[in-house]
């Protein structure tokens, strides 16, 4: 029996490093080559060692497909393919294949650059890695090799992030990614079709969170930031450069709009402006009204906000700081947190998800002083504000989901263990399938129960179509009969008479006789005639006939009297049947029942 | 007398009105006769069958989409339209071109007197020679164009697009324009491709899909190049050296084109040839209600794009080399001439305007403006109409013409060469592509020469295709498959007898394992006879093979029938079962078992016999 497997070798019960192996059909598959924040160690990467111990990975991975440019989730994949050494193809869509080496180079630069790390990939390493990356457009069918194919839809999460359904024969797997199910202010929603896969393996960051409405969060996050600047805090938003940073940039920009503000907003890198610049080129992945209104207005060219300078965080008054990266782990955004950080006028919202052992996880569990490098230790003053504005699928659009694609099997990875099982049970009971939660480098194994693709002849098909007639009526199930002829690696279903046809075989008729002595004074043609008189009147709606050569045909059967020469009264009915007339008890029992009635005369 | 009279008083009358409205419909112009009405519009034919029957339309480019309204709309037509994303967001802005030009220039009514057979007939050609005259319509209005959208679904390339479960569509890449597409429409067994609009060049749009179309059993082929002796690199050049021409002199290059298309290739090759040809300060106008939308549309495509341009995303930047030129201010697009282009413009310039009929559209204001200097040049581009009856109704003109057809679309080498790489077991196209132009019925060049020839066919002609559909595509559920009993017939072939219930929806056929019975409750009244005929009971298999007749007497001594006589026939033998007084027949092809009404024996003899026979 088939089977698929799946193992994590990041993101098993965890957020962070996402990646997954699945073994489907006799093709392997990694899902996602992602890095984990909350480690500078070994443990940054996934262990690449459980594919194999000695070297290149090439031999034993069909291809890798990376679902969008989060560096949770493409963070690894220079690494793997340069340093540990992969040649295959990686498949990513368009917009991922644009801004993920910007962001693995900006990684690259903080990690080798600021904290001196050696024995890290190089600029060289993540160009050679992208020459390898094959572009993926939604919906495409992509034929990997002649038996895989892999296909993108749209996951909402960040732009350009897709979920893929992988396919081998019969067999499928759908990966999510990290994905969305409602638009918000930038990009739409995930969809998929009623693909049902025999696995899907979804995210489930927030797999115990019910979210409100985006409009609620919106409100509130105008609410906080509006009332830090009206008494003249500083605010400080840590984002990703990418994402989450454009749809609050909109929000911001049309509030400011609205309430003639004047206070600065800033935006951190020099990214952001190619930021803008790759949502403007890849209009298409946005949300229906961004699309819609483009030509008019561009969403993305924003007015009052304006690139960051380092000495513009000492200024004084209120203003408000985009500045990267989102989880307070490095760079730009914890130097600014830091000199901002001992003034409690000051406030930082958190838009979104920190992964363990970020300053960002840390204050968001309130943790008031923070030690730093140097053995310093900083007091936390500002106000710390959690906003979920990660476009994640909360508990009930993961849920909705499983109700697009109905899969057979559910796994689970990207989320904490304590809350996955929460969900498992809630999927279990609302969808009767099995759930599955494999940690890190623990497999699942799947028993799919294919079904046997089979040609069948057109003529046998219609004819069988046509005797069920123009509905099929479920008591009465028709057995259809046909044979299947399997040469080399072709199965074929014909008719019997054509199977005998195609091998040349001749049919071997097979008869039976069946000999019934009575007593009849009449003359043989009578005893007939009283034969078929009696057969017709019983036999209603079989097609009984008296044919000129002296026999009766019920149906096939064939009936002849004749006498014996000695004994003229001493009849001999013949019947004769052939072993394909389906009759043999309804025979016997006409017989029977006929020479009871002839006895009795 | 005064009926006569009157009959004939109204003869005249009615002739006299016909007379002069005919009069106002007609206009003479260096020596031809136009009709001056609202444009209409040929359509596709649609006496032939019944659009509320047709389920799917597929588009392949948006130049091919311009008659969708009158499809879709007030036919009854209720099935999907699957296009790109690019065919549908460029192919709506053509029709919303065309609707604004359209109202724009308003007029009350449609020609129609010399419509009338009897005057057509008298006109001059081409007048007397047009057909279904009375077919022809107005356009359509932007409520109907956004109605025919509606039923659009979109699709991307290599996408598997599942019509009822009954066939496969797929849409590939034509190379021709943005998001043009050729069409795969395959079943499990069959697959007919639909070449349409494709193009081989390295213009802007992402190379053509060959090898896609491999396998076809048939091969629709049409949209080749209208100007088959023309060559688009050399036409390219010509333009190129006539606009300079023309500049140099003082004079302004009128280019009337569509909004979208070649108008992007053109502006990139200008954007480097100016400069090289010192023309840097030459003003480029682009002038349509959809210019800006066109060419902000066109930047936002990427995916759908040439690798060379696709890279550029990547950095990121714009992929067309247009982006550079509206923000250097070289080149400037507006919806109209009136309002800011009227103050703005400078001569001598470049214009780029629509419609390439010379008929309607902000091209109309410019060959009156400029047709009267010999020092400026209309140079044709859009191979779609006759330049010539483009020009008639501004003759005579001063203004230089020049003809430099750009269409990129597949000549007669091309197909050949690609009918030979895909091998199609057919191709069907239309008549014209079998024989040479007729005005160069010399060269045979010009036709598509194949072997088979080409099925070829005309307006309204129905062909059948030339395939028989022999198989379709069964599911065997697991459980059925596994009870499947194989026996080898011959070395490599095995045969399986498969009894099971056949369930078909949606066109997908599944066999499952026919369910047990259900057992009758035992009723006390024993039931008619009649009722009790087994309908249900599967059919005997066919058999095959023979007996020996050496192992098959050993089988019956082995189940105690001892008393065999055996005597030898013309075709095979007679066995005489003494004690049983039963007669068994063998004959190389039939066996024919004889006895009384004694149905244990009869059973038993016929699995003996079973037993040397294959079953089919």
């Amino acid at each position: 029996m088939p089977d698929i497997k799946v193992t994590p070798l990041g993101a098993g019960q965890d957020v962070g490093r996402s990646c997954i192996l699945v073994s489907v059909g006799g093709k392997n598959i990694m899902l996602d080559c992602g890095m984990h924040m909350g480690y500078n160690d070994d443990r940054r990467f996934p262990d690449f060692s459980y594919i194999t111990q000695n070297g290149r990975l090439t031999d034993f991975l069909d291809c890798v497909i990376i679902s969008h440019f989060h560096l949770d989730h493409c963070g690894a994949l220079p690494y793997m393919s340069e340093m540990v050494g992969y040649d295959g193809p990686i498949y990513m869509t368009h917009p991922t294949k644009a801004i993920c080496p910007i962001l693995l180079e900006d990684f690259r630069k903080i990690t080798v650059d600021k904290k001196g790390e050696t024995n890290f990939f190089t600029s060289q390493m993540i160009k050679d890695c992208m020459k390898k990356v094959v572009p993926l457009n939604l919906h495409q069918t992509v034929q990997v090799d002649d038996e895989l194919e892999i296909k993108a839809y749209y996951a909402g999460h960040v732009l350009g992030a897709a979920m893929v359904l992988i396919k081998v024969g019969s067999e499928s797997v759908v990966y999510t990614g990290d994905y969305n199910m409602t638009p918000d202010r930038h990009l739409g929603a995930a969809w998929i079709d009623k693909c049902r896969p025999d696995i899907l393996i979804s995210e489930s960051t927030y797999a115990t969170t019910i979210r409100d409405s985006k409009r609620c969060r919106e409100r509130d996050f105008l609410k906080k930031v509006h009332e830090t600047i009206e008494r003249g805090g500083k605010v400080l938003i840590p984002v990703f450069a990418l994402g989450r940073a454009q749809e609050l940039c909109i929000l911001l920009e049309t509030f400011w709009y609205r309430m003639n503000l004047k206070a600065p907003i800033y935006f951190s890198t020099g990214l952001t402006e190619k930021a803008n610049h790759y949502y403007k080129l890849f209009i298409t992945w946005t949300n229906q009204k961004i699309r819609k209104t483009f030509v008019q207005r561009n969403m993305f060219e924003f007015k009052h906000i304006k690139a960051f300078d380092r000495s513009y965080a000492d200024n004084p008054g209120p203003m408000v700081v985009f500045a990267t990266p989102g989880m307070l782990h490095a760079g730009q955004s914890l130097q600014i947190f830091k000199k901002w950080a001992g003034n409690e006028k000051n406030m930082v919202i958190m838009p979104g998800y920190c992964v363990q052992g970020t300053v960002g996880h840390k204050i968001l569990n309130g943790q008031k002083k923070l030690e730093m490098e140097g053995r310093a230790t900083l007091e936390v003053k500002l106000q710390v504000e959690y906003m979920s504005f990660s476009a994640h699928a909360d508990a009930k659009g993961i849920m909705q989901l499983i109700r697009m694609a109905e899969p057979r099997n559910m796994l689970l990875v990207h989320g904490e263990a304590k809350k996955m099982e929460f969900l498992k049970d809630k999927i279990e009971q609302e969808f009767s399938i099995s759930c599955y939660m494999p940690a890190n480098g623990e497999t699942t194994t799947v028993t799919t129960n294919p079904s046997v693709p089979v040609d069948i002849s057109l003529n046998l098909l219609k004819r069988e179509m046509a005797l069920g007639g123009p509905l099929p009526d479920p008591k009465k199930p028709r057995t259809m009969h046909g044979t299947l002829i399997m040469k080399d690696s072709s199965l074929r279903l014909v008719s019997p008479e054509q199977a005998l046809k195609e091998l040349g075989l001749s049919e071997h008729q097979l008869r039976f006789t069946c000999r019934v002595h009575l007593q009849d004074p009449h003359s043989d043609s009578d005893t007939l005639s009283r034969i078929y008189s009696h057969l017709k009147s019983v036999l209603k709606g079989y097609a009984v006939q008296h044919l000129p050569d002296g026999t009766v045909m019920v149906e096939s059967i064939v009936l002849k009297v004749s006498s014996s020469g000695e004994d003229p009264n001493l009849k001999v009915i013949l019947l004769s049947w052939s072993y394909q007339v389906n009759v043999e008890n309804f025979l016997a029992t006409v017989s029977l029942f006929w020479i009871r009635v002839i006895m009795q005369l | 007398m005064y009926a006569d009279l009157m009959r004939c008083f109204n003869w005249t009358e009615c002739m006299l009105i016909v007379l002069c409205s005919l009069l106002k419909e007609l206009k003479e112009c260096a020596g031809r006769v136009f009709v001056d009405s609202q444009p209409e519009f040929c359509l596709p034919e649609r006496e032939l069958l019944d659009l509320s029957t047709v389920d799917v339309i597929l588009i392949s480019n948006y130049h091919c989409m311009m008659a969708l309204p009158y499809i879709t709309e007030h036919t009854g037509f209720s099935g999907t339209v699957y296009a790109t994303e690019p065919t549908f967001q460029i192919g709506r802005l053509l029709m919303e071109e065309l609707v604004t030009f359209m109202e724009r220039v308003p007029k009350a009514q449609s020609a129609t007197c010399w419509k009338n057979k009897e005057i057509q007939r008298m006109l001059p050609g081409p007048l007397k020679d047009a057909v279904d005259v009375w077919s022809w319509k107005r356009c359509y209005s932007m409520q109907e164009v956004n109605s025919a959208l509606s039923k659009v679904q979109l699709v991307g390339y290599s996408q598997k697009v599942e019509l009822f479960g009954a066939v496969q569509v797929t849409p590939l890449s034509s190379g021709y324009s943005l998001g043009s597409s050729n069409w795969i429409i395959q079943s499990h067994y069959e697959k007919v491709s639909y070449v349409s609009g494709s193009s081989l060049l390295t213009t802007h749009p992402q190379p053509m899909d060959q090898s896609s179309l491999k396998n076809s059993d048939v091969l629709i082929l049409t949209g080749l190049t209208q100007i088959p002796t023309a060559n688009p690199d050399g036409m390219l050049g010509e333009f190129c050296s006539n606009l300079a021409m023309t500049i140099r002199a003082g004079g302004n290059v009128l280019v009337p084109c569509y909004s979208s298309g070649v108008i992007y290739d053109l502006l990139e090759c200008l954007y480097q040839f100016m400069d090289s040809a010192n023309l840097g300060t030459t003003p480029f106008y682009f002038i349509s209600p959809v210019a800006n939308s066109s060419l902000e549309f066109s930047q936002i495509f990427a995916e759908w794009l040439c690798q060379n341009k696709q890279s550029k995303v990547y950095l990121p930047e714009p992929p067309f080399p247009h982006a550079e030129l509206i923000q250097t201010n070289k080149l400037k697009h507006y919806p109209s001439i009136h309002g800011e282009f009227s103050s703005e413009f400078r001569q001598p310039c470049v214009v780029f305007t629509g419609h390439p009929s010379l008929r309607f559209g902000d091209v109309v204001h410019f060959m009156e403006l400029w047709g009267k200097s010999s020092l400026n040049t209309i140079i044709f581009t859009e191979p779609d109409f006759s330049y010539l009856d483009a020009l008639a109704p501004y003759q005579p003109l001063a203004m230089k013409c020049v003809y430099c057809p750009i269409d990129t679309r597949l000549n007669f080498h091309q197909v050949s060469k690609l009918l030979k790489e895909v091998q199609p077991l057919h191709v069907v196209c239309p008549e014209q592509y079998t024989q040479p132009p007729p005005a160069q019925s010399h060269r045979s060049d010009l036709m598509l020469e194949l072997q088979p020839p080409p099925m070829a066919y005309r307006r309204c002609s129905v062909l059948g295709l030339p395939f028989r559909r022999r198989y379709e595509r069964i599911q065997l559920q697991p459980e059925l498959a596994k009870a499947l009993v194989p026996s080898e017939i011959k070395p490599g072939i095995s045969v399986a007898t498969v009894s099971a219930v056949l369930q078909s929806k949606d066109n997908k056929h599944v066999l499952q394992p026919v369910p047990k019975p259900t057992p009758v409750p035992p009723s006390k009244k024993r039931k008619r006879l009649m009722e009790e005929v087994p309908e249900l009971l599967s059919p005997k298999p066919l058999l095959s093979g023979s007996i020996p007749l050496d192992a098959f007497l050993a089988s019956l001594h082995k189940s105690g029938i001892t008393e065999v006589k055996v005597e030898e026939t013309a075709d095979g033998h007679i066995l005489h079962l003494q004690a049983e007084d039963a007669l068994i027949q063998l004959e190389e092809d039939a066996t024919h078992i004889v006895c009384d009404n004694n149905e244990p024996l009869r059973t038993a003899l016929r699995d003996l016999v079973l037993r040397f026979l294959q079953k089919l």
